[in-house]
């Protein structure tokens, strides 16, 4: 064992690690399509007045509560045939859904009072308004910032270990128990977090340049 | 079709045998108020089908209030709009009138097109896309006839090179001209314009102005339009009214407006307007 790291043990416990990481993959990706799509229908629902204010409020109330308690608490709640895995999922999607919900919004309010206006002037039915004049517009403009969300997401899948979910974190506290070598296991799975997240970060600089420069 | 046919006051050549042959638009004692600001003020006033009336007056004297109401992008406080003979900011029920709904007033307000001063056109689409989308789907039409009745208005509008462009890669006066097209598109009864070159830079309202007259001398349809371009109002319109305070201070033929002013407010207003460079 010399240097930096150990290439022949890191070899040995790369397949269980890999493993690990493509759960925690999977968690984020899953998470992230469950906050893109309900953070964009609580963001449209709550302009519906009475409604809208009780969405918020539940949404405020799941921004300040941490996300580790909101999983331990479902997956005490839930029946037992769901798995750790689905309830993590979930639970990270709707609690990134109420983060995503402000980012539609203020790309909503951002579109021109005109861009309405022209609509009702042209009759149009309100499914286009939404479909085809507002939403297209104020998605664009917050692309970068749902982006970065995904970052975070990815950031915070590890919290699934708390309930269960057998991901990167799980299987590293996994291997090094077994071995007593947790330095090694988690240098590896710091950088494995980085070689997932530096392209991200870098495919999403990418997207930000070319929607926000229009 | 030239304005100085047709009598002052009166009605315009190609009404239609609408209800009784009342007057297509009528405001009836509408008032409009922000909180505690009066802006329209027991309103009366009718506009004959075909006719063409320009609202001038000082500005916050409610002209854009009136298009606004007309386009129910606002509501009346009180009194009454009917169009075509038929209530409009209200509707039947029982034997009384109430506040119009959402889904009646979306009936409604089909016959009806707006030109904002700021064009308003949708950055999310092309030019051809602009002008089929209200067509497609509130008329009906298929992809491609709206695409044909596209094509044809953009050739109105001098534009027919630009029908795959994309707003932003337009001037303002020609995306002022889409505007009039994707308006026209609807095939409106009634064309609402609300100082629509007066975001333009000078070199550039002529051609939309051209425009308009082409609009005026080949179709009926009836327009109000707000305007500063005096000499265009005297060209087009059959009846100009003069606005103040949220009620009309005088109206008549353009010619006698602008040639003959008798109120004191319009005079004044219209040296002003002159004195500004308009
Ligand atoms: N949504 C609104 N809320 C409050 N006040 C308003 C609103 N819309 C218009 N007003 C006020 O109503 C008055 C009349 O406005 P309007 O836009 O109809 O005037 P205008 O004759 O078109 O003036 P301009 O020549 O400046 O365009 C103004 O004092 C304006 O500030
Ligand atoms: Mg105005």
């Amino acid at each position: 064992m010399s240097g930096f790291l150990d290439f022949e043990y890191t070899g040995q416990i790369m397949p269980d690690l890999l493993g690990g990481l493509q759960i925690t993959v999977q968690a984020t990706v899953i998470g992230y399509a469950i906050a893109l799509t309900l953070g964009l229908l609580i963001a449209v629902v709550r302009r519906v007045p009475v409604f809208g204010s009780l969405l918020h409020f539940l949404m405020e109330f799941i921004r300040t509560t941490p996300l580790v308690i909101q999983l331990v608490f479902v997956f005490a709640m839930a029946p037992a045939n769901f798995s750790p895995f689905t309830i993590g999922v979930v639970v990270l999607g709707i609690h990134y859904a109420a983060y995503t919900a402000e980012v539609y919004r203020s790309g909503i309010e951002g579109v021109a009072k005109g861009q309405w206006e022209a609509s009702r002037a042209l009759s149009l039915p309100t499914s286009r308004t939404w479909g085809a004049v507002v939403l297209p517009q104020a998605i664009r403009k917050v692309i970068p910032a749902l982006g970065n969300y995904l970052i975070a997401m990815f950031k915070d899948t590890p919290l699934l270990f708390a309930i269960g979910v057998v991901e990167l974190l799980a299987v590293a506290q996994q291997v090094g128990s077994r071995d007593f070598r947790y330095v090694d296991t988690f240098t590896v799975v710091g950088l494995l977090f980085l070689v997932v997240s530096i392209p991200s970060a870098i495919l999403i600089r990418r997207l930000e340049k070319r929607y926000v420069a229009v | 079709m030239s304005p100085s046919d047709t009598p002052e006051n009166t009605t315009a050549p190609g009404v239609e045998g609408n209800a009784a042959d009342a007057p297509l638009i009528v405001f009836d004692k509408v008032v409009k108020r922000f909180g505690d600001l009066t802006v329209l003020d027991h309103l009366d006033f009718n506009v004959e089908a075909g006719e063409r009336v320009t609202l001038i007056g000082p500005s916050g004297s409610g002209k854009t209030t009136i298009l606004r109401l007309l386009m129910t992008l606002e509501k009346v406080t009180e009194g009454h709009i009917n169009i075509g003979g038929e209530p409009f900011s209200h509707m039947p029920r029982g034997s009384g009138l109430v506040p119009a709904s959402e889904s009646y007033l979306r009936q409604r307000r089909k016959s009806i097109g707006m030109v904002f001063q700021q064009f308003n056109l949708f950055p999310n689409m092309t030019v051809r896309k602009n002008i089929m989308e209200a067509p497609v789907h509130v008329l009906g039409l298929s992809k491609d006839e709206a695409s044909e009745r596209a094509a044809e208005l953009l050739d109105l509008v001098g534009l027919g090179d630009k029908i795959d462009a994309h707003p932003t890669q337009l001037s303002g006066g020609q995306q002022q001209r889409v505007a009039i097209a994707r308006a026209l598109a609807m095939r409106p009864e009634i064309l609402l314009l609300d100082e629509v070159t007066s975001a333009l830079d000078p070199e550039l309202v002529a051609g939309v102005l051209d425009v308009l007259r082409e609009v005026a001398e080949t179709t009926d349809i009836t327009m109000l339009c707000v305007t500063h371009e005096m000499g265009f109002a005297r060209d087009v319109s059959h009846r100009v009214l003069m606005f103040d305070k949220g009620q009309i201070a005088e109206e008549g033929h353009p010619d006698q407006i602008f040639g003959d002013p008798r109120e004191d407010r319009t005079k004044s207003f219209l040296k002003s307007v002159l004195e500004n460079g308009h």
